[in-house]
């Protein structure tokens, strides 16, 4: 919707005012995502796998596009001007993370290969300077295998323990276990923000406060969540927060590590390498300064020039406006499930987002991914890198749709009527 | 045509609910665990292998997918009193009929009763599912006792 106005400012007011109140255009979206237009098995696609990664916009494809076009060289290297064009889409892209995050600084903006490199970085550097035996990490029953794994790691290098919130029957955190849980031995609370496996949104700012009082600092895996909700590190409070490009619109193989700088400063380098460093001899090598220390090598810069895109995209539609958008489809979702017999949703969580996790009788969801496959519909099945949260519900997988900001009414009834499908083959 | 029904033919479904050759082997002298990290499926295979090298009884336990349990359950039919040779040349015929050169196997007719699986070719992600039981046959022949995964 446009509004004709006379002045500059004018407009940008308006469109500010309609940002916030704004509901999504779905259909005008979705001709910005030109795969969207395509077929799979012969029928239209309906991409229902966000949570998997995200689909991306042209503006997006078109960054990248540009980059290696007009901006390509390496960075923070060179005398010509060339690569001060690439070093400034890169460090553009980070001051657009901070603007995105509401951090302090861009000292606090690190870019990884996506979310698990970035908590691996904590888990390893944070881990060498800050955890010894004895010490205790605490994680929570939801996670995703890349928040488990290195802080097993971690623990096997340090003799470190790992203790693990448990989540009830619904799929919500219990937090009375977090009071129990949090001890003068906790050294780091790692939590994942939503949960990609059953949809639960965490108490993030309440854990962090908990924590805070305690003195112990709080991970945030926001994988998930920043493309569902408006994520600000300043109000979350919390120390460390991960989040992959991927999942956001945005290109592979870039993510973030936000760190508070008081960490970051304290932490050793986590790779060793070109880029990171002031000066090296045989001697002694002196760290860059942050954020550089933690970035050795040549960075995914074409990424980050993606990422701006992608942030730019998101943003111009405005994270409450999506936000409502999925939470009327996955209500909508849960209503439409909810007709077909046998149909058991995992994760009932009051607190969710985007993702509704299921099973359909005793069809193995293998085998329901298969028929929804040939009905054109891009489900996940499986584990979900989350087997601890499968066995929790005492099931080997689960089917999983997960919405984003392009996705209708009309893709959850092609679902649904995908599901009587299955029941049609297997009775 | 959608290639569904060339997938869940209804011998695959029939097996699928009602397994032949399901539970265990008491006197089994050969058994393997087969296991498919991304699903979750889990396979026990017991069989037992006569002096002369000939499989004279086969059973199998576990979950999984329509198809891989169809494939066990046809599978345990299929070399029953075939020699350990035998079963494994089935074995290589089995794999070209799904992932083999384009055509399929040289002698589909060899194959019987497992040809119903050709509609596997079209999805390369079922593959895995259903040689599953094959693989692990092949281990537990193999005398390995080691955990067969699919990855
Ligand atoms: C909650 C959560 N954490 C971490 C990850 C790992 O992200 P990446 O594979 O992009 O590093 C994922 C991806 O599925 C996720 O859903």
């Amino acid at each position: 919707m446009s509004t004709p106005s006379s002045t500059t400012t004018a407009t940008t007011a308006t469109r500010a005012a309609t940002a916030a109140t704004a509901t999504l255009d779905v259909a005008r979206v979705r001709r910005d995502f030109p795969i969207l237009a395509t077929t799979a098995r012969g029928k239209p696609l309906v991409y229902l796998d966000n949570a998997n990664t995200t689909q991306k916009p042209e503006a997006v494809i078109r960054a990248t596009d540009r980059f290696y076009r007009e901006q390509n060289a390496n960075i923070h290297r060179s005398s010509y001007v060339l690569s001060e064009v690439a070093t400034a889409a890169y460090e553009g892209a980070r001051e657009r993370v901070r603007a995105f995050l509401n951090a302090r600084s861009t000292r606090e903006v690190v870019f990884t290969r996506g979310t698990t490199e970035a908590i691996n970085l904590v888990a390893s550097s944070f881990g060498s300077a800050f955890v010894k035996e004895g010490d205790e990490i605490l994680i929570t029953g939801m996670e995703h295998h890349s928040n488990i794994v290195p802080w097993q790691l971690l623990c096997a290098r340090t003799g470190a323990t790992l203790r693990v919130i448990p989540i009830d029957d619904r799929g919500a955190l219990v937090l009375d276990d977090l009071h129990r849980l949090l001890t003068e031995r906790t050294k780091l609370v790692s939590v994942v923000h939503l949960s990609n496996a059953l949809g639960t949104l965490n108490p993030v700012r309440a854990i962090v406060s908990y924590a805070r009082a305690k003195g112990v600092p709080v991970l945030v895996d926001a994988a998930q969540s920043v493309a569902h909700l408006a994520v600000d590190v300043q109000a979350l409070d919390c120390d460390f927060l991960a989040f992959s490009g991927h999942k956001l619109y945005g290109p592979t193989g870039i993510g973030v590590l936000y760190g508070k700088e008081s960490w970051l400063e304290k932490m050793p380098p986590y790779q060793g390498g070109g880029d990171m460093i002031a000066s090296v001899t045989f001697e002694k090598t002196t760290y860059a300064e942050l954020p550089h220390k933690f970035e050795a090598g040549t960075s995914n810069v074409a990424g980050g020039a993606a990422l701006t895109a992608a942030l730019d995209y998101v943003t111009a539609l405005g994270l409450p406006a999506i936000a409502a958008h999925e939470k009327e489809l996955l209500a909508y979702a849960t209503a439409r499930l909810a007709e077909l017999p046998g149909l058991r949703i995992i994760g009932q969580a009051p607190e969710k987002a985007s993702v509704v996790s299921f099973v359909l009788g005793d069809v193995h969801p293998h085998d329901v991914g298969t028929v929804l496959d040939t009905e054109g519909v891009a489900v996940r099945t499986g584990h979900h890198c989350a087997q601890p949260v499968m066995d929790r519900f005492g099931v080997p997988a689960t089917v999983r749709a997960s919405f984003g900001l392009y996705n209708t009414r009309e893709e959850v009834d092609a679902l649904v009527a995908g599901l009587r499908k299955v029941r049609e083959v297997f009775g | 045509m959608t290639g569904l029904t060339d997938l869940y033919q209804e011998v695959i479904l029939d097996h699928n609910r009602a397994p032949r050759n399901f539970g265990a082997l008491p006197d089994a002298n050969r058994s393997g665990i087969g296991h498919n990290p991304l699903c979750g499926d889990q396979l026990t295979l017991y069989v037992h292998v006569s002096e002369g090298g000939r499989i004279d009884s086969i059973a199998f336990q576990g979950k999984g997918c329509a198809i891989s349990k169809a494939s066990a359950s046809l599978m345990t039919e299929a070399v029953k009193g075939k020699t350990v040779e035998e079963a494994e040349a089935l074995f290589g015929r089995f794999h070209d009929l799904l992932a083999g050169p384009e055509g399929g196997p040289a002698d589909p007719k060899a194959l019987g009763k497992l040809a119903v699986f050709s509609g596997v070719r079209e999805f390369p992600t079922r593959v895995k599912c259903a040689t599953l039981a094959w693989h692990t046959l092949h281990s537990a022949l193999a005398g390995g006792g080691k955990e067969t995964t699919t990855e």
